[in-house]
């Protein structure tokens, strides 16, 4: 167990390390410049000279590398070039934003997911069960922003019940908040509870197949109460591995959803950063990003060995 | 843990229809309270501090409703009081005598006299970085008469200056005001900064020690939309009062439809052009430019892009600038003459980039231009390009194009005629005396002037205006007030009024 959490972190370090230096030079090979874009049409060229030397972008890329990796190393992510304010302090405030939206979403997917997988498995020779299948096609099918789109248009424009986006943070008023959070949720949720819906199925389906949930119902257990004694724990092990790969996905959807719902969270943050040329602030966001999916592998492993006391001893 | 989500799952659907009751107006905080307004825009300001950061967002939030200056821009164009009740120029036009509002103070409580006028120019040569600054390098010295009254003293007549005055270099700052200007901005308008969220809202509340009529929306919060379509949204369920500046024009005839909604249409000072690099050899005869001009047909364009909404120009001038003249019928859509332009130029083969923004209106315009060109046989090879990283360094820093469509939307932007090293590569002796005489001139000598300079660039074909992008502001019926012409580099809060019922 030690031995594979020191293996573990050794791999998240590498993971982190290597992503940083890929953004790092993509960035630096992408066309435009972030002093000129700070300084905008107006700006004559020794202006221009003067901000790339005080933003230290004319020194070696190299040098710059080691630099941002160094104050990251004492939780410094420097200070962004167009808001001259420091990275780290905005970089909580969006992911508080993000972890909300992802959390819900998932939670939105799961709700879904599982009980639907649970029916469209039991069911699976009875038209109910092949309509829950069909229904979660069609949703795998169904981009997250056009689900967003959709969904802002009859909830929000058509029927006025819930606010078309915008960010009540939850300390401030609980209620709007969660009113916000709802429509961006459920288009990032129902699009993830597809797919997932798909997962529940077919693990739900093994299990079934197996010997000891054939004596649980030989033992006099309907099939529902039996699957959730007998079935469930077991199924949840192929379940959570495909979760944790989701999430991945999710974080990337939160990015669109972010978009279409205005939402100040980390995805917005990153393609405004981007378009800005924000060399540091694109950094800082993809690592914590990294860092994100990373700790997310690692907890799916985890969750292994607690949902399978087998695998505790290997 | 099955149960733990199981109970959230129930929470969460129980909340929704309990909170979705009877609360619908109050979503996003629009129009939960009569005295607070939520206006929709699209660029958020990255800080507050318009000496350092350039752009059109800052002063569009701050100018006017939280920074004052000597002088405003109203709706029409034209020069009004502000914190100056007068002025006087001398005979040589060289000094201005400014007569200071007495009792006014910045939000942090310290009085405004005329050490802070000042103080404020002065700070604009000392303290300045954005290239906005050099509109105050014709200033020789400020002095101060006494408290309530300021001279400013230029090295030689400038018609500019006092224009330049209306916008954010005129700005009055307080001599305690400065420290933390990126977050914390004071001055003598009717609003002041309350709160900021990056990414979501800027909010203002009203100035209690305001010298003026008392706002009738004490709070305004400004809420940013990256996206034309929810910034509609926001607008259709309620969530804002106001939208600004409408960007997506297709969507206007949904808000004149519909009855809680009232649309105010305008100008603004954003000419899109379609830029013709003069100094490529291809372009540089100005019988192709001719050519390229008369090639394309204006009106369509004007209606594929803005649905029909703008105005069309044929100069580098609006119609709120004093020495407008409609030019837009110089050069009529009439290819049959372009096609001989063309080939008394000798041109047999044409093959030019069209290097764009990648912003809906530029390449839908590029479309068009591309069509129409085609047509005359010249053949146009659309690149849109990142904006504005990549399309400031490559087309407007390294002059890498053959043609290009951008909204100029500074005021009185004519002026980039007559600077060679512009991204139009366009150089004219008699243009750039012209601008010089037109800004030490008398009024009379001005306004013929600029209108010669607006002539002659049309004559050249220099560019091809292809239209002026309108003001659409949309709201709430009951807002009412708005500055129709959008030609100051305000968003002017002040004028809004609620209409009673």
């Amino acid at each position: 167990m030690t031995l594979a959490i020191v293996r573990r972190t050794a791999i998240l370090l590498a993971g982190v390390l290597a992503a940083s230096i890929v953004v790092f030079a993509f960035l630096a090979v992408l066309p435009g410049d972030s002093a000129q874009v700070a300084l905008g049409v107006n700006a004559t060229p020794e202006l221009v000279e003067r901000t790339r030397q005080e933003f230290g972008l004319d020194r070696p890329l190299v040098a710059q590398y080691l630099d941002w990796m160094g104050g990251v190393l004492h939780g410094d992510f420097g200070v962004s070039y167009v808001t001259r304010e420091p990275i780290g302090p905005q970089l909580l405030d969006r992911l508080g934003v993000t972890l909300w939206l992802v959390g819900a979403g998932m939670l939105v997917a799961l709700v879904i997911a599982v009980p639907l997988g649970t029916v469209a498995a039991v069911r699976h020779r009875k038209p109910s069960g092949a309509l829950v299948s069909g229904l979660a096609q069609l949703g795998v099918a169904v981009p997250a922003f056009l689900a967003g789109m959709i969904l802002v248009q009859v909830f929000a424009v058509r029927l006025g019940w819930l606010p078309s986006g915008g960010w009540t943070p939850p300390a401030h008023d609980p209620v709007e908040w969660l009113r916000g959070l709802i429509l961006p949720a459920a288009s990032l949720g129902l699009v993830q509870g597809a797919v997932l819906t798909r997962y529940v199925r077919t693990a739900v389906l093994d299990v079934q197949r197996e010997d000891y949930l054939r004596t649980a119902r030989a033992k006099g257990l309907r099939p529902y109460p039996a699957l959730l004694r007998h079935g469930l724990r077991n199924a949840a092990v192929p379940v959570v591995t495909v979760l944790g790969l989701q999430l991945a996905t999710l974080l990337v959807g939160a990015v669109v959803v972010e978009r279409v719902f205005v939402l100040p969270g980390l995805g917005s943050m990153l393609v405004d950063a981007v378009a800005a040329r924000d060399l540091l602030t694109v950094q800082g966001i993809v690592l914590v990003l990294v860092v994100g999916v990373l700790l997310v592998n690692f907890v799916v492993d985890v969750l292994y060995t607690l949902l399978d006391p087998r695998l505790r001893r290997s | 843990m099955r149960a733990r989500w199981l109970a959230a799952a129930i929470a969460m659907i129980l909340t929704v229809p309990a909170c979705s009751a009877g609360s619908t107006a109050s979503v996003g905080g629009g129009a939960a309270d009569e005295s607070t307004l939520a206006v929709g825009f699209t660029a958020e300001p990255q800080n507050f501090d318009f000496t350092t950061t350039d752009g059109a967002a800052i002063p569009q939030a701050l100018l006017y409703n939280v920074y004052e200056g000597l002088v405003k821009l109203d709706g029409r164009g034209e020069i009004v009081p502000l914190l100056a009740e007068s002025w006087t120029v001398s005979p040589d036009r060289t000094s201005y005598d400014f007569r200071l509002r007495t009792g006014v103070r910045f939000s942090n409580g310290a009085p405004f006299t005329a050490e802070d006028v000042k103080f404020s120019i002065e700070r604009v040569k000392t303290d300045w970085t954005i290239s906005l600054k050099s509109a105050m390098d014709v200033v020789e010295r400020v002095e101060v008469v006494d408290p309530a009254r300021v001279r400013v003293v230029l090295s030689r007549p400038s018609n500019s200056w006092l224009f330049s005055m209306t916008g954010r270099v005129g700005a009055m700052f307080s001599r305690s005001g400065v420290a933390d200007l990126a977050n914390e901005p004071i001055g003598t308008g009717p609003y002041e900064v309350a709160s900021r969220r990056r990414g979501d809202s800027i909010v203002l509340t009203e100035n209690p020690g305001y010298w003026g009529r008392r706002p009738d929306y004490r709070t305004v919060v400004l809420k940013y939309y990256d996206d034309a379509t929810a910034l509609n949204n926001a607008l259709l369920s309620n969530g804002i009062d106001v939208i600004s500046q409408i960007t997506a024009p297709d969507s206007v005839p949904q808000f004149e439809a519909d009855t809680r909604f009232h649309v105010v249409q305008g100008t603004t000072n954003g000419e899109v052009v379609l830029a013709y690099n003069n100094d490529r050899p291809a372009l540089r005869d100005a019988r192709v430019r001719r050519a390229l001009t008369l090639a394309i047909d204006r009106r369509a364009l004007l209606e594929a892009t803005w649905a029909g909404r703008g105005t069309l120009i044929g100069s580098m001038v609006p119609p709120t600038d004093p020495w407008y003249e409609d030019l837009s019928g110089y050069y009529p859509h009439d290819p049959e003459r372009a096609r001989a332009l063309l080939a008394e130029a000798g041109v047999r083969e044409l093959n030019l980039r069209l290097r764009v923004p990648n912003l809906p209106y530029a390449v839908s315009a590029a479309q068009v231009v591309a069509s129409d060109l085609s047509r005359i046989g010249v053949r146009v090879t659309i690149q849109p390009l990142d904006f504005p990283a990549v399309w400031l360094q490559q087309v407007f820093t390294d002059h890498d194009y053959d043609l290009s469509i951008v909204s100029h939307v500074e005021a009185r932007d004519i002026t980039t005629f007559g600077d060679p090293d512009y991204y139009w590569g366009y150089d004219s002796a008699r243009v750039r005396r012209l601008l010089e005489r037109a800004d030490v001139g008398t009024r009379e000598q001005q306004l013929a002037d600029m209108r010669a300079v607006a002539r002659t660039l049309t004559a050249d074909a220099a560019a091809n205006w292809l239209f002026l992008a309108p003001n659409i502001v949309v709201a709430r019926t009951e807002v009412t007030g708005f500055v129709r012409n959008q030609v100051s580099e305000s968003f002017d809060l002040t004028g809004l009024r609620r209409a009673e019922g």
